[in-house]
């Protein structure tokens, strides 16, 4: 426990810079994730080619090497100069734009289970395309996508680590500076591990509770 | 075509979806020639800057980098799926002492993000007196990782089998291990062959994280030209190369697993059972790792 107690004041700027990072990431990716699921499920051929090339393209990177481009690549072209802003921005936007491509496939996914029928049967009553989608087919498409759109943001929670290879403070670079105050490593990286499976269990339980809440009535 | 979203379009949607089709096109035009305007204004294609990438002995090494990447994604995929099939099998024991603490550890490793794990093992271990190279600390801790999330999938495809074919196989007389190895899991594994093999796609993408550990691949030997002034700090070519590179290497085995998909399911003895274990899950194989995920996440 002293472990923790003696260095609170690492902890909690640690915990802090993995709650900016899943919080900011996951807004960046639901905005963008929506906008590209938009794009896969549209009528505009284009629109659908250019959402598919993202999101295979994403796919198929190691979110490392995401990171890598946007923390050592970026800067160059953009001539930033590095500061720990900078570094906290570009983090923020490389795990959104990568988390943005699972966040669109669960978008895809749930809009493509409402049958077809649904939305027939609301055409033929002469119902408007927007109340077709409102009270049709994206009530039906929610309820569908929250427990993956959860479990995508479980996988965004644990890549937060990744950060830490780029010098973003967040709980994985926790070793890193309390190595430096002589504290045993392998008792902090226990810790972190411990952090990470109750905040991953929170998770677990919010999507048990929502998928509860939002149980399709089919 | 009617879709769920969208009726088939009249003159006027036809028009609108053109308009939005040319809107598409110029924000694409729009980004990728604001990145080739500042590739060209930073001098990213000048010969100097790509000068490091016509000596063979780079190439030699980038060559040794990719085989130390797929050094470490060959052994942490047969050991993930050896230990996902040890944990499956511990999880759908019929005793309770053994269900649970195997339940217990698929829970546990799948909670822990990978790279804290590498860091257990490569920075941690020492402390209690084991030390390792960076690459078991890889393929350990990928083993852990995707043995844990592989054994849910397989549980998932045991579980979603029709009851009949375990009664079927206790009634010709075989017994437990007998039913699980000559009835359910050749099912199971059939079915749920998609969700595997988009796992191993992700053990592959996630040898990447042995950079942060000073594991000798290809993100690492990027880092490392791309710091070299001599040949004028290429770190913007060498991602490219290097993103390329990785790009293409999922790709292949994306491409391998879709051939070996379709050839499973042109296989007559296999149609049935396939289709009735693909039935609940909509989608394509994309979103079957989601559904699959989201199946073993403690629900």
């Amino acid at each position: 426990m002293g472990v923790i107690t003696d260095n609170l004041d690492i902890w909690s700027e640690a915990l802090v810079g993995t709650l900016v990072l899943f919080f900011a990431g996951g807004a960046l990716a639901l905005v963008l994730g929506i906008v590209v699921g938009a794009m896969r499920v549209s009528p505009v051929p284009i629109a659908r080619g250019v959402g598919t090339f993202y999101v295979s393209a994403i796919r198929n990177t190691p979110l490392t090497l995401v990171f890598f481009a946007f923390v050592f690549a970026l800067p160059p072209l953009l001539g930033l100069r590095l500061t720990g802003d900078v570094s906290l921005t570009l983090g923020i936007c490389a795990l959104g734009i990568y988390t943005a491509t699972y966040v669109a496939e669960a978008i895809r996914s749930g809009v493509n289970t409402v049958p077809v029928g649904q939305a027939e049967a609301a055409r033929a009553l002469g119902l408007t395309f927007g109340q077709v989608m409102s009270l049709i087919v994206l009530p039906q498409a929610f309820r569908s996508v929250i427990p993956p759109m959860v479990s995508v943001f479980i996988a965004l929670l644990k890549n937060t680590t990744v950060a830490a290879g780029f010098s973003i403070v967040n709980l994985g670079s926790v070793r890193n500076y309390l190595s430096e105050r002589g504290e045993n490593a392998f008792i902090v990286i226990l810790w972190i591990m411990v952090a990470f499976v109750a905040l991953v269990l929170l998770l677990s339980w919010l999507q048990r509770t929502l998928e509860n809440r939002w149980r399709i009535a089919r | 075509m009617s879709s769920v979203l969208y009726d088939v379009p009249g003159p006027k949607a036809i028009v609108r979806n053109r308009v939005l089709g040319v809107l598409t096109i110029l924000v694409v035009l729009a980004v990728v020639g604001f990145f080739v305007w500042r590739l060209a204004d930073t001098g990213q294609f000048t010969a100097q800057k790509w000068s490091a990438f016509t000596y063979t002995n780079v190439w030699i090494d980038i060559l040794k980098a990719t085989g130390a990447t797929l050094a470490a994604f060959a052994a942490a995929a047969v050991g993930a799926l050896a230990l996902g099939f040890l944990l499956a099998i511990g999880r759908l024991s019929d005793h309770r002492w053994v269900r649970w603490p195997f339940t217990a550890v698929i829970e546990v490793f799948r909670a822990i993000p990978v790279l804290v794990f590498m860091f257990l093992l490569y920075y941690g271990f020492p402390v209690i007196g084991i030390r390792m190279e960076p690459y078991w600390a890889v393929v350990i801790a990928l083993v852990c990782y995707n043995g844990s999330v592989l054994a849910e999938v397989i549980r998932a495809g045991v579980e979603s089998l029709p009851r009949g074919q375990a009664e079927a196989g206790y009634a010709i007389g075989l017994r437990k291990a007998g039913v699980m190895r000559l009835v359910l899991l050749p099912q199971a594994v059939r079915a749920m062959m998609p969700v595997i093999i988009a796992q191993l796609v992700v053990t592959l993408k996630d040898t990447a994280l042995g950079f942060v550990i000073t594991y000798p691949e290809l993100l690492f030997y990027a880092k490392y030209i791309g710091a070299q002034p001599s040949v004028g700090s290429p770190i913007v070519p060498a991602t490219i190369i290097v993103g390329v590179i990785y790009i293409a290497l999922c790709l292949i085995l994306s491409f391998v697993a879709n051939l070996v998909e379709k050839r499973l399911r042109r296989s007559p003895r296999v149609t049935q059972v396939a289709a009735a274990a693909q039935a609940p899950q909509q989608g394509g194989t994309d979103t079957e790792l989601i559904v699959a995920q989201r199946g073993g996440s403690g629900l």
